[in-house]
């Protein structure tokens, strides 16, 4: 969608090339597989498939670090907060005043950080290699997802790269008539003016986005497609490889003994 | 619905539209019928109503953003985008790019109503041959220039076939001489399917001998209508054609300036190379500019050769790719404020405001305020001009370009040429001793047109150096204006 | 024939009470300008998301449920979109997609953002289906984020927070709620009167100026 953005994809492999669709549906097996439970031990298997697939999605490795260096802090810190807070059986290994943790609260707060990691790795790696313009005509016409809303949202996901490129016309804009700079507090307020004058700006492109499909008789009928999305026998090798993979971290988690259905803990 | 199915016919009655917002209606009074197949070129005012009364037409105003009167029939039934008979080109190219790659933006129309898909990359290839944008089918949509934009748009449409077409001001960016072209490839695409072709232009030549007939919308209705050699050469219609701002073929240019000799050198860039992106492709290099008080200087060229690129870069709003701009100690002394760096760039908000005014290609970018009047004045107060002073400039500027009734409008609301008049006043307002316009005339009538050109002949009188990015030859003729021609990457002074 | 002419000569488009459309089917300004919104807050989501541990580290250090009292941000996309869109559906569906857009470059909620996204739109949208999408004053705007930021904390609850017990579960719940009212509800009711100032609603039933000039 945006190269700023975007972890970039630097080889064309076989799992680039699959379908979305597939790939979205790969994807949401293994978020399923690591939602359902929370344990050390599925979440740290499928943590480890999942760094092992990486070289298979062919992005740029050194960017993915770059890019997403905060996914790991956000993940500690959310084990922390469930180090604090849940039940507190087992052995204690820090009582000091409030802060109470024990061994069995420490490894909850280790599953949790952990799975926030194999919920979040996947989906980057899918997204990073989605086009959204692919995505759009497989979601039509595979999953049968209306048209006019799947096509009027990948019109509008456009409007990211434009959105940031119009945020530095309007910061050009404001420096063209100097109202730019000024003091920290300028600054902020600029910040806040601009934000709101992208939201207005948007809404305004949108109106008129929608003028021009409709002035090209957007929301007509029998609408035909020049893109015609296909299934390819490396999509079922994929979907496969996600079942395998969330078949084998439960696997692992209940033969560990660790398993831990969601639904059923802290009530 | 696909090629050859013939034209539809357009039936108004009393028709009227009045914008939520607005005291007066955009258009009323309409009677007009306009057979399946003819072509008519709309005239009328900037402002007048043009691009209501196609947007009417097309079925693309919603119901909520305004209050209809009378009827208005399409084909026999009101009008229905979604019964895919009618493509609309918009006057504004930036607004209408829906798709990322180049190619499927083309199909997209083609896809809506229902054409063959087998067909269509053909047809699409094609329809970018004819108005000749030459780029790679997977070219991202978000890299293109004006000009270049409204040339996509257009072949959507003609890719389409509808059997309304209607077109607003389609040529107003493209460089002139790719008009005639792009003018045939629309008329080719006509008589291919019998279309109905309703064309708004401020340019009355382009089209005049191509077309059965030509309605002037007035104040109120329409002023006149008929076979364009009725219209043009009825002496008594001369009179109301020319309050209506239409361009008259053979009405004389007003007198060119008289250039005098430069003053000192303002603004200077040696060895310059611009880029739109900081890691894209180099747009010019080895750009030589000098620019002196009094001065008029024109960046000419097609479509894409880097005339706006270069312009923002002057204006220091984009970043140099190799070379500097380099502010004359003149420059540095004129104007509030004391910046200390000769690079333009590195000069706050407020100092650059007082020096070098920028006017973008596209005018909605740079309106920051919610009226019009707000919008005038806030260049001259930001640059320190005392309240009585930046009054008076304002109330003058409003009356000369036509603005004065739309003082309280928030800018956004603006007709296309009202738009790109407020943009430039807005920068003539605050007077700065460099002025910088990226197509300062387009989509105005003959009226505004003069007022603009008078203006920038008193800017140029009275010592400001004016640089334009202009396909409007009248227009640098009027203002004696050097020329600077870009393409293939470099520019050469004329 | 007859009926087509006499509705097109009408002159009064909008015979629905004031703010209501007059059509309860989407229209393809509708579509795009929910789906453009939803981008727009779908960056807010992403920037909110990087710089919400920084955010909630002290609320965090505090007390872990009083983070419930930041989440209203979470939920501003249904309420917003609801009250500017006035259709059915359109609080979940701006909500959705702009959980999507915030995940698209890459946050520590992964695919799971659609079904949080799905649970939160589902907050605002049966309150506005309740009072049959047809009142939008300031008391439903405030119930939309209120009942969007329970859905939300409910939603977290079971995802998230199911390590915590029970009275921390209750005490997020009721923050949540307070802060979906104020920072969904609130928020999303003056954005609407800024925005419609500025006339950018004009093809709307929730933005018709009244200034005219
Ligand atoms: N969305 C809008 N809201 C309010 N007023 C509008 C809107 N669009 C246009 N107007 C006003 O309606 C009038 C007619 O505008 P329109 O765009 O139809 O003019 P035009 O003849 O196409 O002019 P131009 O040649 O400058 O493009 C203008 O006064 C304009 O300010
Ligand atoms: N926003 C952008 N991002 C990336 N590339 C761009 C952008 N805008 C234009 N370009 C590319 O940069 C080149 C120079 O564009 P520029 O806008 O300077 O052309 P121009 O001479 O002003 O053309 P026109 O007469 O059509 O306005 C073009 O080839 C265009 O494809
Ligand atoms: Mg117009
Ligand atoms: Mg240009």
């Amino acid at each position: 969608m945006n190269a700023d953005l975007l972890v970039p994809v630097v080889r064309e492999t076989a799992l680039v090339r699959c379908n979305p669709v597939a790939k979205l549906a790969a994807g949401a097996v293994l978020a399923v597989a690591v939602v359902l439970s929370i344990d050390v031990v599925s979440a740290a298997v499928m943590l480890g498939l999942v760094v092992l697939m990486l070289p298979l999605t062919g992005l740029d490795l050194a960017m993915l670090v770059k890019r997403l260096w905060f996914l790991p802090l956000a993940a500690l810190m959310a084990g922390w907060g469930t180090a604090l807070l849940s039940q507190k059986t087992g052995t204690v290994i820090v009582d000091a005043g409030p802060l109470l943790l024990t061994s069995d609260s420490l490894t909850m707060g280790a599953a949790v950080a952990l799975r926030a990691l194999a919920l979040a790795l996947p989906a980057v790696m899918l997204i990073a290699t989605i086009d959204p313009t692919d995505l759009a005509d497989s979601l039509i016409q595979h999953l049968r997802l209306p048209a006019t809303f799947v096509l009027a949202a990948l019109a509008a996901a456009r409007l990211v790269t434009l959105f940031i490129a119009e945020w530095q016309t309007l910061a050009q804009a404001r420096r063209a008539r100097g109202v730019a700079g000024g003091n920290v507090f300028a600054r902020v307020g600029g910040f806040f003016q601009t934000s709101f004058a992208l939201l207005v700006q948007a809404i305004r492109r949108g109106t008129r986005l929608a003028m021009a499909m409709e002035g090209r008789g957007f929301g007509a009928q029998n609408r035909t497609w020049a893109r015609i999305s296909t299934f390819h026998p490396r999509d079922g090798v994929l979907l496969a490889g996600a079942i395998i993979a969330a078949a084998v971290t439960i696997g692992a988690a209940v033969a560990a003994g660790t398993w831990n259905f969601i639904f059923t803990i802290g009530s | 619905m696909a090629a050859a199915t013939g034209g539809v016919d357009v039936l108004a009655r009393g028709f009227g539209w009045r914008h939520s917002g607005r005291k007066r209606a955009a258009v009323s009074d309409i009677d007009l019928r306009i057979e399946a197949g003819e072509r008519v070129l709309l005239l009328g005012s900037s402002g007048a109503g043009k691009s209501t009364l196609l947007h009417a037409i097309a079925g693309v105003l919603p119901a909520e953003s305004g209050y209809r009167t009378g009827e208005l029939l399409v084909g026999g039934r009101p009008p229905d985008p979604t019964s895919g008979t009618t493509g609309l080109v918009l006057q504004d190219p930036d607004a209408q790019v829906v798709l990322a790659r180049l190619g499927d933006d083309v199909c997209f129309g083609m896809e809506n109503t229902g054409v063959d898909p087998a067909v269509m990359p053909a047809r699409a290839r094609a329809a970018l041959a004819t108005v000749g944008l030459d780029l790679p089918w997977d070219h991202p949509t978000s890299a293109l220039s004006g000009g270049q934009k409204q040339r996509l748009a257009l072949a959507g449409v003609l890719a389409m076939a509808p059997g309304l077409m209607v077109l607003d001001e389609p040529t107003a960016n493209i460089d002139p001489a790719a008009v005639p072209e792009v003018c045939q490839a629309v008329l080719d695409a006509q008589a291919a399917s019998g279309a109905t072709l309703l064309i708004v232009e401020h340019r009355v030549d382009i089209w005049a001998e191509h077309v059965d007939r030509i309605i002037v919308l007035g104040e109120t209705g329409l002023v006149a209508d008929g076979s364009p050699a009725a219209v043009l050469h009825d002496p008594a219609l001369r009179g109301t054609l020319a309050a209506a701002g239409v361009w008259l073929p053979g009405a004389a240019l007003p007198q060119p300036r008289t250039p005098q000799p430069a003053g000192a050198v303002l603004l200077e860039a040696d060895g310059l190379a611009v880029a739109r992106a900081r890691r894209g492709p180099v747009a010019v290099s080895d750009l030589s500019i000098d620019l002196a008080e009094g001065q008029a200087l024109a960046l000419v060229g097609h479509n894409g050769a880097g005339k706006s690129t270069t312009a923002l870069t002057l204006g220091s709003l984009l970043p140099a790719r190799a070379g500097r701009v380099r502010a004359t100690d003149r420059l540095l002394d004129l104007g509030r404020g004391a910046p200390r760096h000769s690079d333009p760039h590195r000069w706050p908000a407020a100092d650059l405001v007082a020096r070098i005014g920028t006017v973008f290609q596209e005018p909605e970018h740079q309106f920051l305020t919610t009226t019009v009047a707000d919008e005038l004045r806030l260049g001259p107060r930001q640059a320190g001009c005392p309240q009585a002073e930046t009054e008076a400039r304002v109330a003058e500027l409003l009356e000369r370009l036509r603005l004065t009734r739309l003082a309280g409008a928030h800018p956004h609301t603006l007709s296309g040429g009202e738009k790109r008049r407020l943009s430039v006043a807005c920068m003539m307002a605050t007077r700065p001793p460099v002025l910088i316009i990226d197509e300062p005339t387009f989509g105005q009538d003959a009226n505004t047109w003069r007022e603009l050109a008078a203006l920038s002949c008193e800017l140029l009188d009275a010592g400001t150096a004016l640089l334009t990015v202009s396909h409007d030859a009248e227009f640098l003729q009027v203002i004696a204006a050097e020329r600077m021609v870009f393409g293939r990457g470099q520019a050469v002074r004329a | 024939m007859s009926d087509v002419q006499t509705r097109h000569t009408d002159s009064e488009p909008n015979p629905t009470p004031a703010g209501v459309p007059a059509t309860m089917r989407w229209r393809v300004v509708d579509i795009v300008v929910a789906s453009v919104l939803a981008v727009a807050i779908g960056i807010v989501f992403w920037a909110w998301s990087n710089s919400w541990e920084t955010i909630s580290a002290p609320f965090q250090a505090l007390y872990p449920p009083t983070k419930g009292l930041l989440t209203g941000v979470w939920v501003l996309g249904g309420v917003l979109g609801g009250l500017i869109i006035r259709k059915p559906g359109a609080a979940l569906y701006v909500e959705v997609l702009a959980a999507i857009v915030s995940a698209v470059p890459g946050n520590y909620f992964g695919l799971m953002v659609i079904v949080s996204g799905l649970i939160q739109g589902f907050g605002a949208e049966l309150i506005f289906a309740a009072l049959r999408y047809r009142r939008y004053t300031l008391i439903a705007t405030l119930l939309a984020g209120l009942g969007a930021g329970l859905s939300l904390a409910i939603g977290e609850n079971i995802l998230y927070n199911a390590a915590w017990t029970f009275e921390h579960k209750a005490l997020y719940t009721v923050f949540a709620g307070i802060s979906g009212m104020v920072l969904a509800g609130l928020v999303s009711w003056f954005a609407l009167k800024a925005i419609a100032r500025t006339g950018a609603l004009g093809a709307f039933a929730s933005g018709r100026s009244a200034r005219e000039v």
